[in-house]
């Protein structure tokens, strides 16, 4: 065939045909909610690839369930990309066999219904994914054939307004609006102007009003009642270890205890040590309300968010100095862009982990649950193609290597047993055992040793990045380790050497007192003390009103 | 719920009882009162089947602080972190009375 007789526009012309099909469904763009499922058969192909937005907070939760409604002999064996698998009928779609392939990159809440119906072959993984690389295979080779997405409002044109939760919405839109892909959007209302266009009418090609808006979660805000003294003694030290020792200008928190002690620890345990306005202005990080102390006192000039967190909208709103924040007055997030700066423009990543192997690798993965890691290796990582320097990514520079450059400090920080009173250091991880089950092509593992530069525990901080070799890694990891069967090789000598070295601090070699982690240290002790920072702009969701 | 009673070989008095902790979900509390001779340990605690991990605990302490001392221990579920927690923030709480 020469070049003169090839179709150049297959993809478009299909596309056509599809939207044609459905034509007597659709008034311009616009279906009827009754015949979402109807829209759904017409427009999907078995053996599309298919993207199902599912944040961690906000699920395109009508179109899900419209999905899981369709029939099987009209529509199976979707190949479904989904950056999260949160809600029941994500799997229901394989057990069906409307799907039979997912590519993902976190599934917290249904990890044990996955790691089982992987054993049973009733679904077949493609990958694991950080979010970043299952945005950027959108572009390569997983190009969508359809986007079901969600948005707060549309307009008649189908402009949509995405709000404070515009999340991943922009990303998934584009790589099908712009490679003959179908964009489908569940709407919670119909308006005649949308407050700000977060995606153009002229990338979507069929609205769908929901029966009820999208389904959001508050998933990242933590009751400041139930930080612990021992999580507030490691905050002191990773702030005295690690912030203040680096000069650390720019930092994303995981979502754990751990974190939100060290934010309600800065106005004053921060503030005692001197530190404010040194250290910590920039942010990447959802915005949760254990934030709120240190924006209110001047510790925090930017954030830069990935998503929205229920709540927190009017404060936000309050605070354009410092969040993300359109001219209609509500905040934009974007998640791949938040991923974007995590893992290029920050000097550190701080999150926890579910189990540290005795080299350092950590995984969140552990025996049957196969949750996936979300963002955490994004930021939780060493990018090895940054070029600017920053004076904490330079204090990491070796001193012996002319060609030597920097590092982001990537710290972890978790209690040497869990609540469950299972050591969090382990000779081998779970992921070890699950990688075999579930077939994967390699273990799962959340944060590789070569990447992770400090471990924090109540024990003191490894200071990893100063060791030599991976026995010295091992051993200075044993060593704040605690009574776990890998803290018990640590001795008392080897500990002592660590110490002289620099490689291994306690508490004691920072500064640190025992008796000082006490809870009247938190800037906020509950939710309602973060209400009373916030002037009565933060509205807690009802499940964390327990006062009241 | 289980009792536990160490004994340790300790080599350095204390002058004043220490009370450190609540019993409270997931805490503990420690009293240390003077004693002479080895350090005796009662211990009560709401999570049984740890009598290794608390042995393992104590060494570590002793190890490193060798006090003599009759001790209390009330637990109510506290991970091995805050035991060691508690029994260091007693050997602060003695060196400040000190």
């Amino acid at each position: 065939m020469s070049d003169t007789e090839r179709n150049w526009h297959s993809h478009r012309d299909a596309k056509a045909a599809r939207l044609a099909n459905a034509a007597s469904l659709l008034d311009g763009k616009f279906a009827k909610t009754k015949d979402a499922k109807a829209v759904l058969e017409t427009l999907l192909s078995s053996g599309d690839k298919v993207v199902l937005e599912g944040d961690n907070q906000k699920q395109a939760s009508f179109l899900s369930q419209t999905l899981a409604s369709v029939d099987p002999a009209k529509i199976h064996d979707l190949h479904m990309i989904m950056s999260s698998v949160s809600r029941p009928e994500h799997l229901d779609i394989f057990e069906d066999g409307i799907a039979s392939k997912l590519d993902f990159s976190f599934a917290g809440p249904q990890s044990t219904r996955i790691s089982q119906m992987i054993a049973d072959g009733t679904l077949k993984i493609g990958d694991i994914h950080t979010y970043l690389e299952l945005y950027a295979r959108l572009y390569i080779d997983l190009i969508p054939n359809v986007v079901l997405v969600a948005a707060d409002k549309v307009d008649h044109e189908g402009n949509l307004y995405t709000g404070a939760n515009t999340e991943e919405t922009p990303v998934i839109v584009e790589s099908a609006a712009f490679h003959d892909g179908i964009v489908i959007v569940q709407a919670n209302e119909i308006v005649d102007k949308v407050p700000r266009v977060d995606i153009p009418g002229d990338w979507v090609d069929v609205v769908i009003p929901a029966d009820e808006p999208y389904q959001l979660e508050p998933l990242f805000t933590r009751d400041p009642q139930n930080i612990t003294e021992l999580q507030i003694l490691m905050g002191m030290m990773a702030i005295r270890g690690i912030y203040e020792r680096h000069n650390v200008q720019s930092v994303n928190h995981g979502v754990g205890f751990n974190t939100a002690a060290i934010e309600l620890l800065l106005p004053t345990y921060g503030d005692q040590l001197g530190l404010k306005g040194k250290i910590v202005p920039n942010w990447e990080v959802n915005p949760t309300p254990t934030l709120i102390p240190a924006i209110e006192s001047g510790w925090i000039k930017s954030i830069h968010s990935f998503g929205g967190e229920v709540g927190m909208e009017q404060y936000i709103a309050a605070r354009p100095d410092i969040f993300f924040v359109g001219p209609d007055g509500t905040m934009r997030s974007n998640r791949a862009f938040g991923q974007m700066a995590g893992q290029y423009a920050l000097d550190m990543f701080v999150g926890s982990t579910l189990q540290i192997d005795q080299y350092g690798n950590s995984s969140t993965v552990t025996k049957g649950r196969l949750s996936g890691f979300g963002g955490a290796p994004n930021m939780g990582s060493n990018p090895t193609g940054r070029r600017h320097s920053t004076p904490a990514w330079q204090s990491l520079k070796p001193k012996d290597d002319p060609l030597g450059r920097g590092q982001k400090l990537v710290v972890q920080m978790v209690e040497t047993f869990g609540s469950n009173k299972r050591p969090v250091f382990v000779d081998h991880l779970d992921a070890e055992e699950v990688q075999k089950e579930a077939k994967l092509a390699n273990v799962p593992i959340m944060i590789y040793s070569e990447d992770t530069t400090h471990i924090v525990t109540e024990e003191g901080i490894a200071y990893l990045y100063k060791t030599d070799s991976m026995a010295e890694r091992q051993a200075a990891i044993e060593a704040i380790a605690g009574v776990t069967p890998v803290g018990m090789r640590s001795t008392e000598k080897e500990l002592a050497d660590l110490r002289r070295r620099g490689i291994v601090a306690l508490p004691e070699d920072l500064g640190v007192r025992r008796t000082d982690a006490k809870r009247s240290l938190l800037a906020a002790q509950n939710m309602e003390d973060l209400v009373t920072w916030s002037h009565g702009l933060y509205n807690p969701p009802a499940k964390f009103r327990s006062w009241s | 719920m289980e009792k536990l009673h160490f004994t340790f070989k300790a080599t350095q008095p204390i002058t004043h009882p220490v009370h450190i902790g609540v019993v409270a979900s997931g805490d503990l509390e420690v009293i240390m009162r003077p004693t002479t001779g080895d350090s005796e340990l009662d211990i009560v605690t709401g999570s049984d089947g740890f009598h290794d991990v608390w042995q393992h605990v104590l060494e570590r302490f002793f190890d490193r602080y060798p006090i003599q001392a009759k001790f209390e221990i009330n637990d109510f579920g506290a991970t091995p972190g805050v035991v060691n927690l508690r029994l260091t923030q007693a050997m602060e709480a003695l060196k400040d009375a000190q």
